[in-house]
């Protein structure tokens, strides 16, 4: 109990002390994390659209790897890029192993299918019938599928909140392909586990703590959002 | 508004990314976890990379990883504990201009009461030997890292081949091993600096050392421009220079935990 307690207590110590090597590796979780939900929703949201609202042949077999690949583990994620961003690998010579942008796109293919999944689930949970109002209205591709984002606005929010929460709290791609190097590529997650083998346990609470203090934050904010144009 | 923050999430995030990028000339390392974990290299850097307006980034993994680093041409230098992949390493023509930095030992320790009797061994295969008696558990690396390396050979010396439900093989780095070997009471092989590093954390004690065999020799080895083009050499050269000459040196023998000397210069 009275390890929980030194926790939280150095979780606050950590936070007023304003150590800039602590806010360094929270600005980091931050920035990847969020750069990444946002290309992911950028490519994820319109592709979502386009499956959910087009019906063609093998609609399915898409539909059941976009499952499948919600469950895939981060540290296969990791891997793969690993391979292929090592100087041995296809992309090498980009020199993006152990970078930020590294750990950007492994988030990025990370998010992804939770947002397209998502995506899909929420414009097929809408009325059927807008869709068909929208076409005997003489509307556009795209003004149907702006009508359809604008009415399915909350679950497609959803779909981010969980994609941003699936990116932040992973550890597998950040250290693969972050290196964790201090400084530069170490993010919460990565410094929790180092902290960790570390035995400096208080440390590694303290950090989990702050991750979902700042997680609390941006969900704060998309939830702002959500509100502001209900 | 939901727009003005998006296109304002973007800006911000990229922006950060290529200045964090391409702000400063940075060296790549990857380098055993006992010398991060010990905090050696917090004090080893700093002077080195303020001198050649330069950054260190470190890749703190096991020695095995560490040289596989090497061998993609991931990073510039390696900075590593287990000789004889070192010099597979350079004989491969990986790596080139190796280097002796400084050395420490490696220890047996565990639990207070000693239940397979470690303590009156004479020789580290003996102690192995009665380690494997199985009256407690043995928590290994197994990760082929430095220590893995040296506890291998050790295994090799005693002729045993460890087997069995004592035989706990963690594949995880040494700090990990050592509490791993606390909340067990088992016993473990330990560079003693990262030892030192833990000492008031956990209640395992040294049980054995001393013995030659248990001698841990760090090097420190170029990434070869000839195989990997995009290695910087001159850096890494520079860099090699810095750690053995006389600074680096002087910084290594000056670097202390808890009173003790981690680890004592050598370079030649």
């Amino acid at each position: 109990m009275s390890f929980l307690f030194d926790s939280l207590h150095e979780a606050l110590r950590l936070v007023f002390r304003f150590d800039p090597e602590v806010y360094y590796v929270v600005w980091t979780s931050l920035k990847v994390s969020a750069a990444s939900t946002v290309f992911a929703s950028v490519v994820g949201v319109p592709l979502g659209l386009l499956i959910a609202l087009t019906g063609f042949r093998g609609k399915s077999a898409v539909q059941l790897t976009l499952n499948t690949l919600m469950a895939l583990p981060t540290v296969v994620v990791g891997l793969f890029f690993y391979a292929m961003l090592s100087r041995r690998g296809p992309l090498g010579d980009m020199g993006l192993l152990f970078t930020p942008s590294a750990i950007v796109v492994g988030l990025f293919v990370l998010g992804l299918p939770t947002i397209v999944n998502l995506t899909i689930s929420a414009v097929h949970a809408l009325d059927k019938r807008l869709l068909l109002t929208c076409k005997l209205l003489g509307a556009t591709p795209v003004q149907q599928a702006w009508k359809i984002l604008h009415e399915g606005r909350f679950g497609i929010l959803a779909s981010v909140v969980v994609a941003f929460g699936r990116v932040i709290s992973e550890v597998g791609i950040a250290m693969m392909l972050g290196g964790n190097i201090r400084g530069f590529t170490r993010t919460m997650t990565t410094a929790i586990a180092l902290e960790t083998s570390k035995g400096e346990f208080e440390l590694g609470l303290a950090l989990g703590l702050v991750l979902l203090a700042a997680a609390f934050f941006v969900n704060a904010m998309l939830f702002l959002i959500q509100r502001s144009k209900g | 508004m939901k727009k003005a923050f998006f296109v304002g999430l973007v800006f911000v995030s990229v922006m950060a990314m290529i200045c964090s990028a391409h702000g400063q000339a940075r060296l790549r390392m990857s380098t055993t976890t006992s010398t991060e974990s010990s905090g050696l290299l917090k004090v080893l850097l700093p002077p080195f990379e303020k001198a050649n307006n330069v950054t260190v980034d470190v890749i703190s993994v096991g020695t095995g990883k560490a040289l596989k680093l090497g061998e993609h041409g991931d990073v510039d230098v390696v900075f590593v504990h287990a000789r004889p992949l070192e010099d597979k390493f350079v004989a491969d023509g990986y790596g080139v201009d190796r280097k002796d930095v400084m050395y420490n030992d490696f220890i047996l320790v565990g639990p207070k009461d000693d239940p397979s009797g470690v303590k009156g061994a004479k020789t580290a295969a003996e102690a192995f030997t009665r380690i494997s008696s199985g009256k407690a558990d043995f928590i290994s690396r197994g990760d082929e890292s430095g220590t893995h390396q040296m506890e291998k050979a050790l295994w090799k010396a005693s002729g045993i081949k460890p087997e069995g439900k004592w035989y706990v093989e963690a594949g995880q780095g040494m700090g990990a091993v050592l509490q791993m070997a606390n909340e067990k009471k088992g016993y473990a092989l330990a560079d003693r600096g990262t030892f030192i590093a833990h000492e008031n954390k956990i209640g395992v004690v040294i049980l054995f050392d001393g013995d030659k065999a248990m001698f841990n020799p760090y090097g420190i080895i170029a990434v070869n421009p000839k195989k990997h083009p995009n290695a910087q050499y001159e850096l890494a050269k520079k860099f090699i220079n810095y750690v053995t000459g006389p600074e680096g040196q002087k910084v290594i023998a000056d670097f202390k935990l808890n009173g003790k000397q981690l680890f004592f210069p050598d370079a030649k």
